[in-house]
């Protein structure tokens, strides 16, 4: 939490966040992925677990899931693998992922785990309010992780202050009501969207993603938001097992300008 | 003295299982299914059409039939509930004329739904031409293949049949396809979801559509025998939709003893097995807490069973609570018990049933009656679909 809040309280917008999987395209790209993107300029990370069902997300990231359980990430080798993460990475650090690997994991040592490890937050886009309200709240909380929720065009003003209440970090607001990696909508509705969200004046800074994949997208999400999230177009370019390294600086300096 | 409760609580849960872990993005549609599904289902003229569709659309009530030689070969009285006798050949149109309607009143113009054995994908074709509404339907690459009649069906009825092509290509992959699809369409479609699985209110309201079944079967049984509780119940589950039907109005009748059919598969260690109160543990798909089989990591395991409608990795929650408060109880039948029933029954009584009814039916070889036990089996579907399977099994 405090990296967040550091982060959001020394820049305010145009911050850019990047997801990729852990264990895509090879078991030990993680850290080195991560290196690559603080070093290109990215302000914070999103690291996803896999998982076999992945309802949320679109082909892209799906198939990454695919392959990094292929390649045997679990959350066992993922956790092994971020003891070293603060040694090179300064920039906050989320995990990304669904319920049922956490709940397997144990969601408190889950949360001991990740907080130990020097992660900042945690999304989890199919652990709703009232679960994580009910059953494990006091387990993110005790450990001082965020715990990141999504808003989407349909979500209503009431539930929406209710999120705000419940989160420490910032609001996830997707661009559209779609899995990931579809192209972002800039229809006007969506810009009102954005707008009616903005004046909430909510406690909590935006970041808006899903559809995020060019400077064009990225910067319009800017208009509206504190920043913006790119998933899938980012795995896309990871696909080049020898040489996915190589393509992470243009691909950073391709979005931000 | 303190009475389990086996009904859903109003957030949707049974004891641990249950509830909706579903991403923000299909909160609102979940929400305005919650909010209006027992409003609706209560009305008069919902409840009017829906009876009338179900006596001369489905041809309930369903018969409930005294199974004679049946009986002789066991030693009790066993009564064959005939939802393989219902329009479109299983239990399944039950819950599929229901969602239909719902699905008007809510004002949606497009139906989507995921199926495995094609025979829920059948049974929502179906209504979705009943009603003149669009209607896609998801089914794994390999299950379109092993399936090839029922996609025929479907498509004949106007149906746009979509092949899951990720993961294992099969039912757990055509659920997650059809849930991106809601995802993605969240105004106007309606997601039919064909068993007692899925983000809360789904398992309760498919129950309640089959519940047709148990209702019915103890106005039958006073009829035939004067008393409307059985000594035991038994039906097959796979997701448990049909078992859920069957045993709804019994569950707080403690005087019946209530036993669900897991698939086994090749034997439950044999590493093709579905059962899953067996193999699972206690986690999340689809939108619910339940029991599942998984990797100690939490990735679902695909399951196998020669029964394309019981190899799903899950069971839905109100079972996987059910399990654990022991009302139910649940047994394993390999894929060879469940082919000799098959026969069996056909050979005795001139019934092929689908072989998922026939692991039901294979729980009788395990059991010892006495006197005139009286026994209900749930017949949910007919067996014309599993005549590839059967030719090839029997070398026929």
């Amino acid at each position: 939490m405090n990296r967040l809040k550091q982060l959001f309280d020394k820049k305010d917008k145009d911050i850019l966040s990047v997801y990729f999987t852990a264990g895509y395209p090879t078991l030990d790209a993680t850290l080195k992925i991560a290196e690559e993107l603080q070093n290109a300029g990215a302000d914070f990370l999103e690291i996803g677990f896999p998982y076999s069902d992945p309802l949320a997300d679109g082909p892209v990231i799906q198939k990454s899931s695919e392959v990094a359980i292929e390649n045997g990430m679990t959350l066992k080798v993922l956790f092994e693998q971020l003891k070293s993460l603060r040694e090179k990475i300064h920039i906050p650090v989320l995990l990304m992922g669904y319920a049922n690997p956490m709940i397997q994991y144990g969601v408190k040592e889950f949360c001991k785990k990740a907080a130990e490890v020097g992660v900042d937050g945690v999304i989890v886009p199919d652990l709703p309010m009232y679960e994580y309200e009910e059953l494990y709240k006091n387990d993110f909380i005790d450990n001082g992780l965020s715990n990141v929720f999504l808003v989407t065009p349909q979500t209503s003003e009431e539930r929406i202050r209710k999120i705000d209440g419940l989160s420490h970090g910032f609001i996830y607001l997707l661009s559209s009501s779609s899995t990931t990696g579809k192209a972002l909508n800039v229809s006007d509705e969506i810009g009102i969207y954005y707008q009616r969200v903005k004046d909430m004046k909510l406690n909590n800074p935006l970041i808006i993603g899903f559809g995020i994949s060019d400077q064009k997208s990225f910067e319009r999400a800017n208009q509206y938001a504190n920043g913006a999230i790119v998933g899938s177009a980012f795995v896309k370019t990871l696909a080049d097992k020898d040489d996915y390294l190589a393509h992470i600086p243009a691909f950073v300096k391709g979005i931000k300008g | 003295m303190a009475h389990t409760n086996y009904r859903v609580t109003e957030k949707g849960y049974y004891g641990d299982f249950g509830g909706a872990y579903i991403p923000e993005m299909l909160y609102p549609n979940i929400e305005e299914l919650r909010n209006n599904y027992l409003n609706i289902i209560a009305q008069p003229d919902f409840q009017a059409e829906f009876q009338s569709l179900l006596k001369d659309y489905v041809g309930r009530p369903s018969p409930l039939y005294l199974a004679k030689r049946l009986s002789e070969k066991y030693g009790a009285t066993i009564f064959l509930k005939r939802e393989d006798l219902n329009h479109t050949g299983a239990h399944k149109i039950n819950n599929t004329v229901g969602q239909i309607l719902l699905a008007e009143k809510l004002g949606k113009k497009r139906i989507i739904a995921e199926t495995g054995a094609g025979q829920h994908g059948v049974a929502t074709a179906t209504v979705c031409a009943l009603k003149g509404l669009e209607c896609i339907i998801y089914m794994g690459e390999v299950d379109i293949e092993r399936q090839a009649p029922n996609v025929a069906r479907m498509k004949m009825m106007g149906a746009t049949v979509i092949p899951a092509t990720s993961g294992s290509k099969t039912l757990k992959d055509a659920t997650n396809e059809a849930m991106r699809d809601w995802i993605n369409n969240p105004v106007d479609t309606h997601y039919i979801i064909g068993s007692v699985v899925g983000p809360h209110p789904y398992p309760e309201m498919v129950s309640r559509f089959q519940s047709i079944i148990s209702e019915e079967t103890k106005k039958q049984l006073v009829e035939h025998t004067g008393s409307p509780s059985p000594d035991y119940v038994l039906a097959c589950v796979g997701g448990g939709s049909n078992a859920m039907g069957m045993f709804y109005h019994f569950l707080d009748d403690e005087h019946v003893r209530l036993i669900a059919a897991e698939a086994a598969g090749l034997g439950v260690n044999s590493g093709h097995s579905a059962a899953t109160s067996v193999l699972g543990k206690e986690g999340v798909l689809h939108g619910s807490r339940t029991i599942l089989m998984q990797t100690e990591d939490g990735q679902v395991i695909e399951p196998y069973s020669i029964s394309a409608g019981l190899d799903y990795p899950g069971i839905g929650p109100q079972h996987a609570h059910l399990h654990k408060t022991k009302r139910v109880e649940y047994v394993s039948i390999t894929d060879a018990e469940a082919m000799d029933a098959s026969l069996l029954l056909s050979q005795l009584e001139g019934i092929i049933p689908a072989i998922e009814s026939a692991h039901a039916l294979a729980q009788l070889e395990k059991m010892t009656f006495k006197g005139d036990e009286i026994v209900v089996i749930c017949l949910s579907g007919r067996g014309d679909k599993d005549l590839n399977t059967f030719m090839k099994y029997f070398n026929l």
